[in-house]
């Protein structure tokens, strides 16, 4: 295979539950390399464990196989592989599925990766015997105090399994939890032939990765100077267009709307980060305190002098856990003294649980009256005569029964409350579950990682 | 001196690990980010959102970017998958620091009037 110079890497999913538009553009793009599908967010995890837990033939991104259908006949055409943390906590029902559905097609020739080991929900135990606390990296508690609540566990692997899975021949490669820029990282990694002692283009690649991740919160979604952008109902999905030495360009997909600028791009490179000198990942620690960036072109920003460092010993492990319950309600107060009616009714709903025998502390009643900046507690000034609100009456609390006497308490105050009530529907609000989240460190010397490539 | 928001001088996108959140703020030149580096402080933020925000506020420096990364901690009731806040995961803080109303010297609001 001649080594080639240049490598196009596109993102067409920035989360689960993101627009079918990506990947539609992409396809049409001229030249593309790979394509990734990031659909883990922090909290998917847990509700593909709950999925799991009720039907043992779920737990990871459905989407990802239906969408499959569609995108797999052209990027086989056109030479475009596949990367996506699609298999969530059910990696083999997801490559089964992958397999039958492309079947299904008439489509054959084509290799499946399939990278496990980050999910370690069945080893927490043996790993707290033996010395590993998992202590909260927030709160630093230590895991034993919630063992018995907890629904999962996946640890934040790094590249090197896809690398693995793509050196094997892999079209499509199908990941459960591993560090989002890992996805990107990989392909560059395997086709650059890139150390992974060579931090400085680890950087980069991890860097490009971050970039992409979110999908068009890079390419004018989400920014400041919105007005600038056109086209918001085609944005278009990021592509970087990677160099053998870690320098590249981001754009976006061919005649679609968004905006690619030093702004929108320095936007995304801000997003969730912490120390910008230390953005830890498995595969390397990123400095984004070195980046330079330079407009090329229109829509095309260059990216270069990224510098990294060797990664730490420990795995990033995030892991869910039950938390008790919560319940919200939400409806519309109008007319004169909107706000004041609507502190009465927060009242009026407590003490009608007190009567009922349900106690619920303060701490845990929980009121937001929309209108009233409330999103902006402190920032700008209160509105303090608004005709309408939306008032959002919850709790919190150990017992799903107690707080769902709340929910039925909602539609009452139309009748016996104030007047100028309105906008309830929907039925009875009921208490969900509410998972916890416990992120932690591992030793990377625990944690074990395999690769299998199958051919359909 | 001129006030101005800060909106007119820098722009913003935030976001949350668990209960931080974190804002990101590019200044819209780098005479800006000089004036800024010495007047948005980590404290002037904390006080600023001492209704929303009980921990502590950290501010790293990106010169290169002409960009500032502010930690915010106990900020978001809990954190993304518990809290009962409507904006659970700090989607709209970045937007509520750019109505921090900010005292700029006359050369530098010249230098804000005169791009627009």
């Amino acid at each position: 295979m001649k080594k080639k110079s240049i490598i196009r890497i596109a993102n067409a999913q920035g989360f689960w539950g993101d627009s079918a538009l990506g990947p539609k553009q992409l396809l049409a793009e001229e030249q593309l390399d790979y394509i990734t599908l990031d659909y883990l967010a922090e909290i998917s995890l847990s509700i593909m464990q709950r999925q799991k837990m009720q039907n043992p033939d779920k737990g990871y991104a459905m989407d990802f196989v239906e969408l499959l259908k569609n995108i797999v006949p052209v990027c086989k055409e056109k030479g475009i592989k596949i990367i996506a943390n699609a298999a969530g906590v059910n990696a083999k029902c997801c490559l089964r599925n992958t397999k039958s559905t492309l079947k299904s097609l008439g489509l054959h020739g084509i290799k499946i990766g399939i990278v496990e080991g980050d999910d370690i929900l069945k080893n927490i135990n043996r790993f707290l015997c033996s010395g590993h606390e998992m202590r909260n990296m927030e709160s630093g508690e230590r895991l034993s105090s919630i063992l018995e609540k907890v629904l999962s566990a996946n640890v934040y692997i790094g590249a090197q399994p896809i690398v693995d899975a793509l050196n094997q021949g892999a079209d499509i490669v199908i990941t459960g939890r591993i560090s989002d820029p890992s996805l990107t990282l990989a392909p560059l990694v395997h086709e650059f032939k890139w150390s992974m002692s060579d931090y400085d283009k680890l950087a980069a690649g991890t860097i490009m990765g971050h970039l992409l991740e979110c999908g068009t919160q890079v390419t004018g979604g989400n920014y400041t100077d919105w007005k600038e952008v056109s086209g918001f109902a085609n944005m278009g999905y990021p592509i970087v267009e990677a160099q053998t030495d870690g320098s590249f360009v981001l754009t976006k997909a061919e005649n679609t709307g968004g905006l690619v600028n030093l702004a929108t791009v320095t936007s995304q490179l801000l997003y969730e980060i912490g120390d910008p000198k230390n953005y830890f990942g498995p595969d390397c620690t990123a400095d984004f305190t070195s980046i330079k960036l330079t407009q090329q072109s229109k829509n095309r920003v260059a990216i270069c002098n990224i510098k990294g460092k060797a990664p730490t010993s420990s795995y990033k492990v995030s892991i869910s856990y039950e938390k008790g319950y919560k319940i919200l309600s939400t409806l519309c107060v109008s007319g004169p003294d909107a706000i004041e009616k609507s502190n009465l009714i927060y009242k009026m709903v407590f003490d009608r649980l007190a009567i009922h025998g349900i106690e619920i502390p303060e701490q845990d009643r929980f009121i937001e009256i929309f209108g009233t900046n409330v999103l902006y507690k402190g920032l700008v000034p209160k509105n303090q005569q608004p005709h309408e609100v939306l008032v959002r009456i919850g709790a919190r609390g150990s017992d799903a029964k107690k707080l769902d006497v709340l929910g039925s308490e909602i539609a009452p105050l139309t009748t016996s409350g104030p007047p100028g009530i309105t906008g309830f529907s929907g039925g009875r609000s009921r208490a969900k579950a509410v998972v916890g989240y416990w992120p932690a460190l591992i030793d990377k010397s625990e944690i074990t990682t395999s690769v299998r490539v199958e051919e359909i | 001196m001129a006030i101005v928001k800060l909106q007119q001088l820098a722009i913003a996108r935030s976001g949350d690990k668990g209960n931080i959140s974190n804002i990101g703020i590019m200044a819209r030149s780098s005479d800006i980010y000089e004036y800024l580096c010495k007047k948005l402080t980590a404290d002037v933020v904390k006080s600023y959102f001492k209704e929303i925000t009980f921990g502590n506020v950290i501010r790293y420096d990106l010169p290169n970017l002409n960009a500032f990364n502010f930690i915010l901690e106990d900020a978001l009731g809990g954190g993304g998958t518990e809290t009962l806040l409507t904006d659970a995961q700090g989607k709209v803080y970045g937007a509520g620091l750019l109505h921090l109303e900010m005292d700029i010297p006359d050369k530098l609001f010249e230098s804000i009037t005169m791009t627009k």
